[in-house]
């Protein structure tokens, strides 16, 4: 039976993150020749109207609102029920970020439904809609469904395929207006510190590197961000790195800490804690380098290197930049 | 400063995962708060003896949670509630409606919790009960200060950090860095045992357990295919560096 289906676009620094176009290829699949509807907050959202278009929304609520540029998860649960009351959607896709993850249970209580997290898969199974999601971090996987009529899920970055563009849909742009409630600025935002080290995003990244007790200090640490920026990826660290006192806590991958799953993931004197694989052996490809061959990282590993990643990392860095030059 | 912490426990993050007839299998498991739960003990501890006042911690669970809230009521937690009627367990819905119900009944400045569960990680409850309560609500903290009948909060956003002021009583989540959480001291084990912990069921919460059903089913439950060891390179470190690039250009393509 076909179903509308309404996906929260989310922008961020500028550009569309790239987890609000999975949500929309799920879209296509659950929805079953029903309509799909966008939505995009804050004012620089109609950029977005063509790039949802062509990846399968059919309508684009924008909510052009300088209320909006900054998150906070009252007014945007509030901004967002009034989409949902609009639209009337069957099925709700959030992307499973920091701020999607933060006010989806907000909506999920608001309609009293139930609400299925952080999902890697879904599937149309005689007619349910079917998801899969990981439980303690990747150690095990459940498939859940919904048993209410507003079925509402949060997406993982990074795990569904986005599906190729059709540049000639066009989508109806619709226009809403948005004022804040009194109750929904009961909490006010002061100030934004933005972190030090810019880059690319750990959860969305394509390509993550992650050091651990082996890099030996914070300055040892900082060696791997030569490297990221060559390969434009990630910076991560296991909790030993971070215990340590080498790498902030924002970058643990781990079961305490972050989950990715990037198509290359390079585990730089990580030996390998059950709770640190928990957190990255879902990643495509995996690289190791480890002094010690026996070090459980090498078991999860595609490819490891047997070495002292002090000498193996400048090395990588020269056969990178040799790579590129070749391609470029 | 009357603080409640949502409290969950959790398998060890060391443990590995065991199938028993589609079920998880807890054979001997060590068990442990949840270890955001535990940044959030730590604090609602840090500011009750600052500012005095009673933590209250707070869980839905079956028996065996009762030793993890023994070790928060040894690191400093006046008493506790433990809501162990199975009939009550469901889903992040059933757990929500349960738990402000029984918030409902206490008095109090300030809820405290975990952002997420290292076992299910859904990361839910905090929100719906604060949605249920109509209080603000603030996620991911990673540094708490009340001022007063004012709070104010360090929320880490993928790095950036938001710094954001509420008034109370709100609920704000924990997120990894916002303390290092104490080990219980033996005088506080010997205290712990004889902290008031209260065991509630459906009746006692005036609760039907109907009118808290789970929304979701879980019909499947696999463990992911076991990775195979790949290859180790060999021969001189140069050498393998040249290679591991060529391998990761032309073989696996991620470059």
């Amino acid at each position: 039976m076909s179903k509308k289906v309404l996906v929260f676009a989310e922008g961020r620094e500028g550009r569309l993150r790239n987890v609000s176009l999975e949500a929309l290829s799920v879209a296509k699949l659950v929805a079953e020749g029903g309509e799909i509807a966008a939505t995009v907050f804050g004012t620089q959202s109609s950029q977005f109207v063509d790039i949802l278009a062509h990846h399968g929304a059919d309508k684009v609520y924008v909510l052009d609102h300088s209320s909006l540029d900054q998150y906070l998860i009252e007014i945007y649960k509030e901004a967002f029920m009034q989409v949902v009351n609009e639209f009337k959607p069957d099925v709700i896709l959030i992307g499973h970020t920091a701020n999607g993850r933060d006010f989806a249970p907000k909506i999920a209580q608001a309609l009293e439904v139930g609400m299925i997290s952080d999902c890697t898969a879904v599937d149309l199974v005689d007619g349910k809609i079917v998801f899969t999601r990981p439980i303690y971090a990747g150690k095990a996987f459940v498939k859940k469904v919904s048993k209410d009529d507003i079925i509402l899920a949060t997406i993982r970055p990074n795990n569904i395929s986005m599906g190729e563009p059709d540049s000639s849909r066009t989508a109806e742009m619709i226009e809403l207006s948005y004022t804040p409630s009194e109750s929904s600025l009961r909490v006010q935002i002061k100030d934004v510190l933005r972190k030090a080290s810019k880059g690319v995003d750990l959860t969305e990244a394509n390509i993550v590197i992650s050091g651990g007790r082996g890099t030996k200090s914070k300055e040892g640490f900082e060696k791997l961000y030569e490297l990221a920026e060559l390969l434009n990826a990630a910076v991560g660290a296991s909790r030993s790195a971070c215990d340590e006192g080498y790498a902030d806590y924002s970058l643990q991958v781990g079961q305490t800490g972050k989950v990715v799953t990037p198509d290359l993931y390079i585990a730089l004197g990580i030996s390998g804690a059950i709770q640190h694989l928990a957190g990255m052996s879902n990643s495509k490809i995996i690289v190791a380098v480890n002094k010690d061959p026996e070090a459980p990282i090498f078991q999860v590993a595609d490819y490891g290197i047997v070495g002292d990643l002090f000498e193996v990392l400048p090395m990588l860095v020269e056969e990178v930049k040799k790579l590129k030059s070749e391609s470029a | 400063m009357n603080i409640l912490v949502l409290m969950k426990q959790t398998f060890d993050t060391e443990e590995k995962i065991v199938l028993e007839d589609g079920k998880v299998s807890e054979e001997g498991v060590e068990f442990i708060i949840n270890p955001y739960d535990e940044y959030a003990v730590e604090e609602a501890i840090t500011i009750k003896e600052e500012l005095g006042g009673e933590v209250t911690v707070i869980s839905l669970g079956p028996d065996r949670f009762e030793s993890s809230i023994r070790t928060a009521l040894a690191m400093g937690a006046d008493k506790a509630i433990l809501v162990d009627d199975p009939d009550l367990f469901g889903d992040e819905y059933s757990v929500a409606k349960v738990l402000a119900k029984v918030i409902q009944d206490q008095s109090f400045d300030l809820i405290l919790g975990g952002y997420v569960a290292v076992d299910n990680g859904s990361g839910q409850v905090p929100q719906r009960v604060a949605e249920i309560l109509n209080i603000p609500f603030i996620s991911t903290a990673v540094k708490i200060e009340v001022d007063n009948s004012k709070v104010t909060v360090h929320r880490d956003v993928e790095g950036d950090t938001e710094i954001l002021e509420t008034n109370l009583p709100a609920i704000i989540t924990s997120q990894q860095g916002l303390n290092d959480p104490r080990y219980p001291s033996l005088p506080g084990i010997m205290k712990a045992k004889k902290k008031p912990l209260k065991h509630l069921s459906a009746s006692d919460l005036e609760i039907s357990p109907e009118s808290v059903q789970a929304k979701t089913e879980e019909i499947d439950i696999f463990l992911p295919p076991k990775k195979e060891a790949g290859r180790i390179l060999s021969g001189e470190l140069g050498e393998q560096a040249k290679e591991l690039i060529e391998l990761l250009h032309n073989e696996a393509k991620v470059l």
